[in-house]
């Protein structure tokens, strides 16, 4: 079954996250920062990364930029959770190399939907 | 489908309440001058993260409200916007409007939706309606709908968006769900094998949809990969119904690439078109009526450090390795055990009172909990009183146990703010008098025996003895000719009803505070007292016990009946000499301690018991202190020293005078508590009333 | 099985559905009272208590119950009858009595417990003032179950009145 990481300096929000996927079937760790998220992903496999841009230690954006320079994550699907305010940070975030966005706030099941599209 | 978000909602609350306080203490460090821009973040980061969870699990009102506060707080952090004094003034007003809303979510009751939407208005206007053009931009993207039979798609992805981890079989996939499609892959772009590289999509795709579908959501397919590829969306009219055929140039081989694409099992895959839905709201209704079921915020829960639950993990398995081993004794007991057994209990009682310990330490908190309102409240009304005033605070580490944190609180509040309001003098005074402009307020707590200490000094102008001494004649609390020492006098103010503030501010000195505060801070088994140099300022000094359930006791006996007094009420205990002792007004009995006169007070006169002689000289004298006064005990004799589990009498009974509980002493029989302070009020109104007989 | 270990054993397994009209009955002064028997937590002999100070004196002192404070009243002085020597059928009924909503455990000294019975509530007839002995407030009524009567008690009204009430 597909892993997931899931990136969020807020606990209530990767519990959600977590929760929804894992309900779904999914394999998920989390991390509370990019610095985590990293060493995560560094020391595992998986297919598919949600990231929140906000975070201390190392946001988002810094996140996707140090994982796809690593070869293993060079074309996973790599999510950023933004809010509708920042239409710059999307922007960022492809220029980063991210794959795409999920739009804060969202639902589970906006959630799985989007996910179920990216790796079935 | 539907999870229920609910069960998240604690966890988001508690989160948000910790990012409220941080976002707090950050804008007051900024106050002071910090300019560290991480600072700045830590407090956007805080505000965002309560905006995305608000709006997340439903809390509609407090989304809105943080929206604009994260969009000040965004200028702030980018630079766009200096925050002065009026912008840190009005975050932290914002701070205290996300706590009541969050708090009325959670105890489910109401918040003052005035002062929030007060607050939101200055918020909005400091922002000078930049939101506006935000909200019209992001209208002025509804798509137009154009009806058609279908569209024609080109879709030509740049060499490197498959880097990026956008897979175009995903994207025809998701195309795909949303009405019938035909595909045309157009190769011509294909390199050699040999210059092929993995990494790069030479491909690109003329699609044809048919049936009605919204051109917004063939745009959302293509959402994260608008500026990766080139597109075009066109209408089909039905004229050009017939797909144009392209042709494929390069090498005639079979086209490889366009095989494996119509092997490629594309289900159907009947997913949500909408992908713009609303948050839907699972949200409790509220009650609409004024006073709802208020949670308890008096906490049934606290957290304890794993260590603290190791230790009394291990507590208990010595325990029961020492019970374990004298039932074994106790199994064929005989006298040649006898050590054993001694070594035994001796053991257990060891092993007790090491667990007793562990687990009254599990119940404690650090003080910092209680202190940390102190340096916005501090903050707050030093601004609202003109003056400058800093606060600093030792010994937050010092732990003591929940209940009696959670009690103290607003005695403390009440006590600094009368510090601050008539402690500690206005810069203009203050310069006048030749100190510095700036006042300190020092907050400090420390261990002591087993009490904690909590000191509030303040380098002010000290307690007035003059205008105490005048107001407490005045309210018939002492006569005119009575001599005070300087302590008995600023403990005046302690009294009820007293208060010599000229104007009751409405920051303390209603005279209804200081009595409550030492009231409740009795309450607590604590004494409350002042001290005061006029000109350099005050210190109040609070002795609290560290816990409320167990306390060290001295037994005395009076007649039959055995009491306790708390050994931290004891002064000492001595057989009193008769030339000591003197009659007032016939009485009333004094005893010379030095150069002090104790009044004496009869235990068995209050309790209407019969004791072994009425003769003070013939029994002891045990002097205690409380309310700031001082008394002598008499009791026919001292029994011994022993810790005792304080059980309550009003549970089943009610409350005695004089009584503050009860214990069950080691033949299990019961015991009182002597209540010294109340036994002092007790005295001093059977005085009054001596008194009053005699005039 | 005599009167007292009978009741123990009912109220340690219930009674069923009848228990609602049950009564446990006890002599004061040559008359038989009754209280509801699913308020009565236990029945003890009678053990020396320690005197509460300033109390009134129907208010024998406290016990301590497996580490719980229990006031102990004595019936017969609260009544205002007179004093008995406690003897070997002395008892004490501990009672769970209810205060508005909370509940608090009292103890009160007879001078034997008599037997259960079960009275059905049409059975018992409003009381007639006793004089100022007894408050006809604390009485529930009368029955009659054989040739005895039955002065049934209500002990909320009882044990919560006077000084002994928490708000005074």
């Amino acid at each position: 079954m597909a892993t997931i990481l899931t990136v969020d300096d807020s606990t209530s929000m990767r519990q959600m996250v977590s929760f929804t996927l894992k309900q779904a079937g999914y394999d998920v760790t989390e991390a509370a920062d990019g610095v985590e998220g990293l060493q995560k992903a560094q020391s595992g496999r998986f297919n598919l990364v949600i990231t929140d841009v906000n975070m201390p230690r190392m946001d988002g954006i810094s996140l996707v930029k140090e994982l796809r320079g690593l070869s293993a994550y060079k074309f996973t699907p790599i999510l950023l959770l933004t809010t509708e305010s920042g239409s710059d940070k999307k922007q960022e975030g492809k220029a980063a190399g991210a794959t795409g966005w999920l739009v804060k706030p969202f639902n589970p099941d906006q959630l799985l939907t989007t996910i179920k599209k990216v790796i079935g | 489908m539907g999870i229920d978000l609910s069960q998240f909602h604690e966890t988001f609350l508690e989160e948000s309440f910790e990012g409220l306080d941080v976002m707090e203490t950050s804008l007051l460090a900024m106050d002071e001058g910090d300019e560290d821009a991480e600072t700045v973040n830590t407090i956007f980061r805080s505000a965002h993260s309560i905006k995305g969870g608000s709006a997340t699990f439903g809390f509609e009102n407090v989304a809105g409200f943080t929206h604009v506060l994260e969009t000040l707080l965004d200028q702030v952090r980018s630079d766009e916007r200096e925050a002065d004094q009026i912008i840190i003034n009005t975050l932290l007003e914002s701070v205290d409007c996300v706590r009541e809303m969050l708090t009325a979510e959670r105890d489910k009751t109401d918040y003052d939706e005035v002062h929030v939407k007060d607050v939101q208005s200055r918020l909005e206007k400091i922002l000078g309606n930049d939101d506006s053009a935000e909200q019209q931009e992001a209208g002025a993207n509804n798509a137009e709908e154009i009806q058609t039979s279908g569209w024609i798609i080109t879709f030509k992805p740049h060499l490197n968006m498959i880097q990026t981890g956008n897979d175009p079989v995903r994207i025809l996939r998701e195309l795909e769900s949303l009405g019938s499609m035909q595909v045309k892959s157009d190769l011509r772009n294909l390199p050699e094998l040999v210059e092929m590289s993995a990494e790069d999509c030479y491909m690109s795709w003329t699609i044809t949809m048919g049936g009605d579908i919204d051109k917004k959501q063939i745009e959302e397919v293509f959402d994260w990969v608008m500026d990766d590829c080139e597109l075009d969306i066109s209408p089909l009219s039905h004229a050009e119904e017939n797909t144009t055929e392209v042709s494929v140039s390069g090498n005639n081989q079979d086209d490889p690439v366009a095989e494996i694409l119509q092997k490629t099992e594309i289900k159907q895959e009947v997913s949500a078109s909408q992908t713009k839905t609303e948050v839907s709201a699972e949200r409790a209704t509220k009650p609409a009526a004024k006073k709802a079921a208020k949670a308890s915020t008096e906490a049934s829960s606290i957290r304890v450090g794993i260590d603290k639950i190791d230790e009394l993990i291990n507590m208990v398995g010595e325990l029961v390795i020492t019970q374990s081993m004298l039932g074994q004794l106790g199994e064929n007991f005989d006298m040649s055990k006898l050590d054993s057994l001694r070594d035994g209990l001796a053991q257990l009682e060891s092993h007790t009172r090491e667990l007793q310990e562990s687990v009254m330490r599990v119940r404690m908190l650090p003080i910092s909990f209680a202190f940390n309102r102190f340096p916005r409240l501090v903050h707050d009304l030093s601004s609202k009183l003109g003056k400058k005033i800093r606060l600093e605070l030792s010994g937050e580490s010092t732990e003591l146990d929940k209940t009696v944190m959670e009690k103290i609180g607003d005695p403390l509040v009440h006590l600094v703010r009368n510090s601050l309001d008539h402690g500690i003098e206005s810069p203009e005074v203050r310069r006048a008098a030749g100190k510095s402009e700036e006042g300190v307020i020092h907050l400090n707590a420390y261990h002591k025996g087993g009490t904690i200490i909590i000191e509030i000094n303040d380098d002010g102008a000290g307690l007035d003895k003059e205008r105490i001494r005048n107001k407490a004649i005045e309210n018939g609390l002492i006569s005119e000719d009575e001599q005070l020492p300087d302590e008995k006098i600023y403990d005046l103010i302690f009294q009820p009803g007293f208060s010599t503030a000229e104007v009751v501010s409405d920051v303390s000195g209603r005279g209804v505070g200081m009595d409550v505060v030492r009231r409740n801070i009795r309450d607590l088994g604590g004494t409350v007292e002042i001290m005061s140099t006029p000109g350099e300022g005050s210190t109040i000094t609070i002795r609290l016990p560290l816990t409320l359930a167990i306390m060290d006791g001295q037994l005395v006996r009076v007649g039959k009946e055995t009491y306790i007094i708390p050994i931290v009420s004891i002064i000492e205990s001595l057989q009193a000499q008769k030339e000591n002792i003197n009659t007032i007004v016939d009485q009333a009995e004094v005893y010379k301690l030095r150069d002090e006169y104790i009044s004496i007070v009869k235990l068995y006169e209050i309790f209407g018991l019969v004791p072994d002689s009425q003769n003070i000289t013939d029994g002891l004298l045990v002097m205690v202190e409380g309310e700031g006064s001082k008394m002598g005990l008499y009791v026919d004799e001292l029994l011994g020293q022993q810790q005792v589990v304080i059980k309550s009498l009003e549970t089943n009974y009610r409350r005695i005078n004089g009584v503050s509980g009860a214990t069950i002493l080691g033949d299990g029989t019961v015991a009182m508590i002597l209540d010294v302070p109340g036994l002092v009020i007790m005295s001093r109104a059977r005085k009054n009333r001596e008194v009053g007989k005699v005039a | 099985m005599n009167a007292v270990q009978q009741t123990e054993l009912q109220v340690e397994y219930g009674t069923g559905a009848d228990a609602e009209n049950q009564y446990l009955t006890f002599i004061l002064s040559n008359e038989e009272y009754g209280v509801d028997i699913l308020r009565v937590q236990e029945i003890r002999g009678w053990e020396s208590v320690t005197s509460v100070p300033n109390a009134p004196d129907y208010l024998k002192g406290v016990l301590n119950i497996r580490g719980t404070i229990v006031p102990i009243i004595d019936l017969r002085m609260r009544f205002d009858m007179e004093i008995n020597e406690y003897g070997p059928t002395t008892v004490v009924i501990v009672l769970r009595v209810m205060d508005e909503d909370r509940e608090r455990v009292m103890g009160i000294v007879v001078d034997a417990v008599s037997d259960t019975y079960e009275v059905p509530a049409e059975n018992i007839k409003p009381a007639p003032d006793f004089g100022d002995k007894i408050d006809v407030e604390f009485v529930k009524g009368l029955a009659h179950v054989g040739e005895s009567m039955l002065i049934l008690l209500d002990i909320d009204k009882l044990l919560n009145s006077g000084e002994l009430n928490m708000a005074v």
